[in-house]
C-alpha cells in the first residue's frame, strides 16, 4: 500500500488545532476518511494552473462603505441570556490565567 | 375526511384576501396537517403553533379593516432550521445548538413576515446544512414522501419533504453546493439557487460564506418565482448582498423560450448512466426545442474538477465560520479542566461525524505548509471553472443538466461512504462554484415513481431566463397534479 496522505500524527495535530478532542477509534476512522477524499482531491494536482489568478469571490462585486449612522443594538441581557454561563454584564469562562496571589 | 386540495400559495393568498377563508383556519389545518404526518417524515424540528396562529389572526384583521396586504398575506411557509428565527428555537440539526434561541429574524425571515407569510415552523436538515440526505441531522433523518425508505436529498431535506407533501405551499432552504436543488429533484418540486448576492445572508447561519445562499422551494416554478420575488434584494447587513435591481419573475414565467439558446454539454449527457434520468432530461429538450428553444453544444472542460474544488473550499470556509461554537456564548458547554479542554470536549460532543470530518479537512487544507497546495490551488481552478461558464454563456442563454446521477437513493445506501455522498452532487456543484443562478424543476417520474428532476444554470442575475425554461419544462414534463402516494 501507499503511503497514507494524511498520517495518524497529522490528524492529531489537525485536531488540536480544530479544538476537537477525538477518541484513538475516531481519529483512527477520520484517518482512512481523509486520507480517501485527499486520494480523490489529488487529481487537481495534474492540472497545469501557471499563471491562473485565484477566485476568492466568484461575482465581483464592491463592498460600500455604510452610511455611518448610529443604529439600535442588540440587547445584551438578551444576548447574554443564551450563554451557558454569565456573569456581572459578560460571558463567563473558564480559568484561562493563574494568577499568583 | 376530504382530500387534501393541493392548494397553491396563490390560491391561499387570494381566498384570505377575499374573505373565503380566515388566515387562522388555514394556518391551523397545515399545522394540523404538519402535525399529522411529521412522525412519519420528520421534515420539521419545530412547529411554533403560538407563533404561526398570532401572525395569522394579525393578517384576519388587517383583512377585515381593509388595510393593504403583502404578496404572501396567509400563506403557510416552512424556514429551514439553520435560518435565525427570533425568539424560536434554531439548531442546525446540530446538539451545539439545542435550545438556542436566536435575538433576531435573518434578513429573509424578516422579509417573509413584512410579506405577510405565516411562518409554521423549523425544518429538518443535515446538521449545519453538510450533506446530501439528511441523514446527518442530529435528530434522525427526513424521509422522502414518495417512498418513506429513500432519502429526501439534503441539506434541506425537511424543507422539500414538507413542500412535496403539501405541509406547506412554499419553504426556504439553503443551498452551498446543491443543498436545495438536490433534494428538490429527490422530493418533486422546483428548488431555486439564487446567483450569489441577490439574497441576503443575514441570519442565515455560515456554512460557506463564498457558496451559501437562501433560495425558494415550491411545488410549481410560477410560485418559486413569488417566493424569490419576495426574499430577493440588497440588504445592507450583509456585504455580499448586490445593489442589482429584482426582476419580474412571475412574468418571465409567461415568456416563453422563442429564440432562447439551451446549451448542453455533450461529456455531461453521455456521462448520465441512469436510464430514467436520461429520459427526463430529454423530454425536458425536447419540450424546450418544441417551444422554439435552439439546442446548442457548449463545453464545460473544467467542470469534473468541480467536486474536489469544493471540497476544499467549502470546508475550509466551514472550519472558520464553525470556530464560534466554542461553548461560551450560546449551546452547549461541556466544561474541562480548563478553557482549551473546554472548547476540545464541547465540540467533540456537540458536532456530528460529518461536520467533524469537514472541520477537519478544511482545517488542513488551511493549515500552515499546505494552503497553497490545497486550499489556493482550489481557488485558481475555481477560475478555470468560471472561465469555462463565461465562454460557454458566449453561446448560449443557460445550460441543462440533469440535477442528481440517480432518482432518490435509499436511506442507509452512502452512509459509510462520505467520498461516494460528496458524488450525489456533481451537477449541482460546479454553477455554486462560479457563484451562478441555477433551478431544479421536475420533469417526470422514474418506472419506480420517483421524481426526476431536471437543473438549469444561467449567467448572473439572469434568474428571468431559469423561469422562463423552467414553466415550459412544467407544462411540457412536469409532474402535473401527481402527488406523493397516500398523502
Amino acid at each position: 500500500m501507499a503511503d497514507p496522505r494524511i498520517t495518524l500524527e497529522e490528524v492529531l495535530h489537525v485536531a488540536a488545532l480544530a479544538r476537537l478532542e477525538l477518541t484513538e477509534e475516531e481519529a483512527a476512522k477520520m484517518q482512512s476518511e481523509l486520507d480517501a477524499i485527499l486520494d480523490y482531491i489529488a487529481e487537481l494536482e495534474a492540472l497545469d494552473l501557471e499563471g491562473v489568478p485565484p477566485t476568492f469571490h466568484s461575482i465581483p462585486m464592491d463592498a460600500p462603505f455604510r452610511a455611518d449612522v448610529p443604529g439600535r443594538c442588540s440587547d445584551r441581557s438578551e444576548i447574554l441570556g443564551e450563554a451557558p454561563a454569565s456573569d456581572s454584564g459578560g460571558f463567563a469562562v473558564p480559568i484561562v490565567l493563574e494568577v499568583d496571589t | 375526511m376530504t382530500a387534501f386540495p393541493w392548494e397553491s400559495a396563490h390560491a391561499i393568498r387570494d381566498q384570505v384576501l377575499g374573505g373565503e377563508r380566515s388566515a387562522v383556519e388555514v394556518a391551523r389545518d397545515y399545522l394540523n396537517r404538519a402535525e399529522a404526518h411529521n412522525s412519519e417524515l420528520s421534515a420539521f424540528l419545530y412547529l411554533d403553533h403560538e407563533g404561526a396562529l398570532a401572525a395569522a389572526a394579525r393578517v384576519d384583521r388587517s383583512v377585515h379593516a381593509g388595510e393593504s396586504l403583502g404578496p404572501l398575506a396567509g400563506v403557510p411557509v416552512a424556514v429551514k432550521d439553520n435560518l435565525c428565527t427570533r425568539g424560536v428555537p434554531t439548531t442546525c440539526a446540530s446538539k451545539i445548538l439545542e435550545g438556542y434561541l436566536p435575538p433576531y429574524d435573518a434578513h429573509v425571515v424578516e422579509v417573509l413576515r413584512r410579506a405577510d407569510a405565516i411562518i409554521v415552523g423549523k425544518t429538518n436538515l443535515d446538521e449545519f446544512a453538510m450533506g446530501s440526505s439528511n441523514e446527518n441531522s442530529a435528530f434522525g433523518p427526513v424521509h422522502n414522501p414518495w417512498s418513506t425508505d429513500r432519502a429526501p436529498g439534503g441539506s434541506s431535506g425537511g424543507s422539500a419533504t414538507a413542500t412535496a407533501a403539501g405541509l406547506v405551499p412554499l419553504a426556504l432552504g439553503s443551498d452551498t453546493g446543491g443543498s436545495v436543488r438536490q433534494p428538490g429533484a429527490f422530493c418533486g418540486i422546483t428548488a431555486f439557487k439564487p446567483t450569489y448576492g441577490r439574497v441576503s445572508r443575514y441570519g442565515l447561519i455560515a456554512f460557506a460564506s463564498s457558496l451559501d445562499q437562501v433560495g425558494p422551494m415550491a411545488r410549481s416554478v410560477r410560485e418559486s418565482a413569488l417566493l424569490l420575488e419576495v426574499i430577493a434584494g440588497h440588504d445592507p447587513r450583509d456585504a455580499t448582498s448586490a445593489d442589482a435591481p429584482v426582476g419580474g419573475y412571475q412574468q418571465a414565467c409567461d415568456r416563453g423560450v422563442e429564440g432562447l439558446r439551451i446549451g448542453v454539454v455533450r461529456e455531461q449527457i453521455d456521462g448520465v448512466q441512469d436510464g430514467d434520468v436520461k429520459t427526463g432530461l430529454e423530454a425536458s429538450l425536447g419540450a424546450l426545442e418544441e417551444e422554439g428553444a435552439e439546442l446548442v453544444e457548449v463545453e464545460l472542460p473544467h467542470a469534473k474538477h468541480a467536486i474536489s474544488v469544493y471540497y476544499l473550499i467549502a470546508p475550509a470556509e466551514a472550519s472558520s465560520n464553525l470556530a464560534r461554537f466554542d461553548g461560551i456564548r450560546y449551546g452547549l458547554r461541556v466544561a474541562g479542566t480548563d478553557l482549551i479542554d473546554t472548547y476540545n470536549k464541547t465540540r467533540a460532543a456537540g458536532f456530528g461525524a460529518e461536520v467533524r470530518r469537514r472541520i477537519m479537512l478544511g482545517t488542513y487544507a488551511l493549515s500552515a505548509g499546505y494552503y497553497d497546495a490545497f486550499y489556493l490551488r482550489a481557488q485558481r481552478v475555481r477560475t478555470l471553472i468560471r472561465r469555462d461558464y463565461d465562454a460557454a454563456f458566449e453561446r448560449c442563454d443557460v445550460i441543462c443538466s440533469p440535477t442528481t446521477p440517480t432518482p432518490a437513493f435509499a436511506l442507509g445506501d452512502k452512509v459509510d461512504d462520505p467520498l461516494d455522498m460528496y458524488l450525489a452532487d456533481i451537477y449541482t456543484v460546479p454553477p455554486s462554484i462560479a457563484g451562478l443562478c441555477a433551478v431544479s424543476t421536475p420533469c417526470g417520474l422514474s418506472r419506480q415513481g420517483l421524481p426526476l428532476g431536471v437543473q438549469f444554470t444561467g449567467r448572473p442575475f439572469a434568474e428571468e431566463v431559469l423561469f422562463r425554461v423552467a414553466q415550459v419544462v412544467e407544462d411540457a414534463c412536469g409532474l402535473r397534479g401527481r402527488h406523493p402516494p397516500g398523502l
